[in-house]
């Protein structure tokens, strides 16, 4: 049997939990202390080797395809779209409403429907943060909503507005029955993500878009991860604001688009004033090369939609199987069947054994734990807890993206420093040892010295 | 029609997956690879002529726009990814 001073420097050096038993508290801050200054960033040497990207839903490599429909507008068509007196103002715009049409082909919006903005989350400050203030001042959203959505609530609160924050279940869909009894009449707005960026799980939206319409409700959605991955309609799904992020497409970053609809008409105040471009919605040169690379990548996302998911899919599942066969007590988190394959989130259940410690050891891969606007907080992320994971399956929890551009070996080569690395660290884990011996952890008093 | 020949095809597949092997990215690399091959392979039963004519127009495009990609993937080149180098164990 162990000394307790043994064993507690020995899981004080290895993991960092900020737990709240006392005799861990100390020991465990100044271990995660430690091990925040380990993931040091640095830049890559010369001749050393790039690590494999599996951090798809952080952001995507652009497509050759979209790096070339947008290079001519960098260099020889460069005039603003929006002068009219001479040909390259002419081109530029030309080049600008093709886009246009690409964006909203792929969402099954009408042109005049869409606007370009800079990403998804100015798209989500026109949506929530700016929302037309009527009489009716209740919004709902979930807790698993993206931070932008949910900082931009908080900003709402404290102007007067009342916000909801739905839970989710424990397999992260939101409870449609639970949501018309939320619904009040003085509701405006109902904001709820498509694909969740974390866990991926796919939201019931048509459902909920009929639902809002019913009531009379607007309803915005953030389809961010969605768009290009999951046929989208916006008519069939009766949505009223959709944003859209450039980025998570295979696009360029630094643009995204808003759909905002016309027939019924919603009413969104303007974030930038100025010349009246966008239709008064959003003023400012718009920038061609990057919208023409949005365009493109819609396009191509759109034709490749099915060929893609199909790889994904296959990956996706080859990841999963392989992972979960070669290591016991895995936990996918997230809605088995309700989800996009290609953003999976798996607590390995490693009893204290943080994911630091993991993604440290699996520096050959590029992996994270939840979200990049998250990652600097040692905190686990929120979206775990909202669907109710352990204290310990939610620090112990990392992400695999799985897109376009991943082949057959990079998942292999994962899979196989994965449980390399976790045998190894499981090994070395004197809680590993307790758990199989047939303790439960939970129930173990742990003391001061 | 000429374009449509089964020699011609042959040759365009040919020459796509020549240029597609000189992609300095290992991403951009084996997706172009896979893509061409299984595009071919989708429509290996095409007999529509204005498809077929489609078809051709498009996979010459992409050969030009991946000639211009990998030209520049030249030019900004940066170090391997370790999948590329480490042999499997």
């Amino acid at each position: 049997m162990m000394n307790g001073t043994l064993s507690r420097k020995l899981l004080g050096s290895m993991c960092g939990i900020s737990s709240r038993r006392l005799s861990f508290a100390q020991s465990a801050v100044n271990a995660v202390q430690k091990q925040k200054e380990l993931i040091k960033s640095r830049e890559l040497e010369k001749d050393e080797l790039r690590p494999l990207y599996m951090d798809f839903q952080a952001t995507t490599p652009m497509d050759p395809r979209v790096l070339d429909a947008m290079l001519p507008y960098q260099v020889n068509y460069y005039g603003n779209p929006h002068s009219r007196t001479h040909a390259y103002g002419w081109e530029s715009e030309t080049a600008m409403e093709k886009a246009r049409k690409q964006v909203a082909d792929l969402i099954g919006a009408d042109p005049r429907e869409t606007v370009f903005t800079s990403g998804a989350t100015e798209s989500q400050q026109y949506c929530v943060a700016r929302f037309y203030k009527a009489k009716k001042t209740h919004i709902i959203t979930t807790q698993t909503e993206h931070k932008c959505v949910l900082d931009s609530c908080r900003i709402l609160e404290a102007e007067g507005f009342e916000v909801t924050y739905l839970p989710v279940k424990n397999n992260g869909l939101i409870d449609l029955k639970q949501l018309q009894e939320t619904i009040r009449p003085d509701t405006s707005l109902v904001s709820i993500m498509t694909v969740n960026n974390e866990i991926g799980v796919k939201q019931p939206i048509k459902e909920i878009g009929h639902l809002c319409r019913s009531k009379n409700v607007f309803f915005h959605t953030d389809a961010a991860q969605a768009v290009g991955k999951i046929p989208i309609n916006v008519n069939d799904w009766k949505v009223d604001l959709m944003s859209i992020s450039g980025h998570k497409i295979s696009g360029p970053k630094g643009v995204g688009a808003l759909y905002v609809r016309r027939r019924p008409r919603v009413r969104i105040e303007p974030l930038q004033n100025g010349g009246g471009q966008e239709r008064g919605l959003r003023s400012g040169t718009v920038p061609t090369p990057l919208v023409v690379g949005l365009g493109a990548a819609c396009e191509i996302a759109q034709q490749e939609l099915e060929y893609d998911h199909k790889c994904v899919t296959v990956l996706a599942n080859r990841l999963v199987q392989k992972i979960v066969s070669e290591i016991p007590d895995v936990v996918k988190n997230g809605d088995p069947d309700q989800r996009y394959p290609g953003k999976i989130r798996l607590s390995n259940c490693l009893f204290f054994l943080k994911w630091e410690s993991l993604l440290m050891a699996l520096k050959d891969v590029a992996l994270s734990s939840g979200s990049a606007c998250t990652s600097a907080s040692l905190e686990p992320s929120y979206v775990l807890r909202a669907i109710g994971a352990d204290e310990d399956l939610a620090h112990s929890s990392i992400r695999f993206g799985i897109g376009r551009f991943t082949t057959e070996e990079d998942v292999d080569y994962t899979v196989e420093k994965c449980i390399q690395q976790v045998k190894r660290l499981r090994e070395m884990s004197p809680l590993w040892e307790m758990v199989q011996e047939g303790i439960d952890l939970k129930s173990i008093k742990w003391t001061q010295h | 029609m000429a374009s449509c020949s089964r020699a011609q095809v042959i040759s365009l597949y040919r020459m796509l997956m020549k240029e597609s092997k000189k992609f300095p990215s290992y991403n951009y690399r084996t997706y172009a690879l896979r893509r061409v091959k299984d595009g071919f392979r989708e429509n290996l039963h095409v007999d529509n002529p204005k498809t077929l004519d489609m078809l051709i127009n498009q996979a010459r495009e992409n050969l030009a726009a991946i000639k211009r990609q990998v030209s520049i993937g030249h030019l900004y080149s940066a170090q391997k990814t370790i999948v590329e180098i480490e042999p499997h164990l």
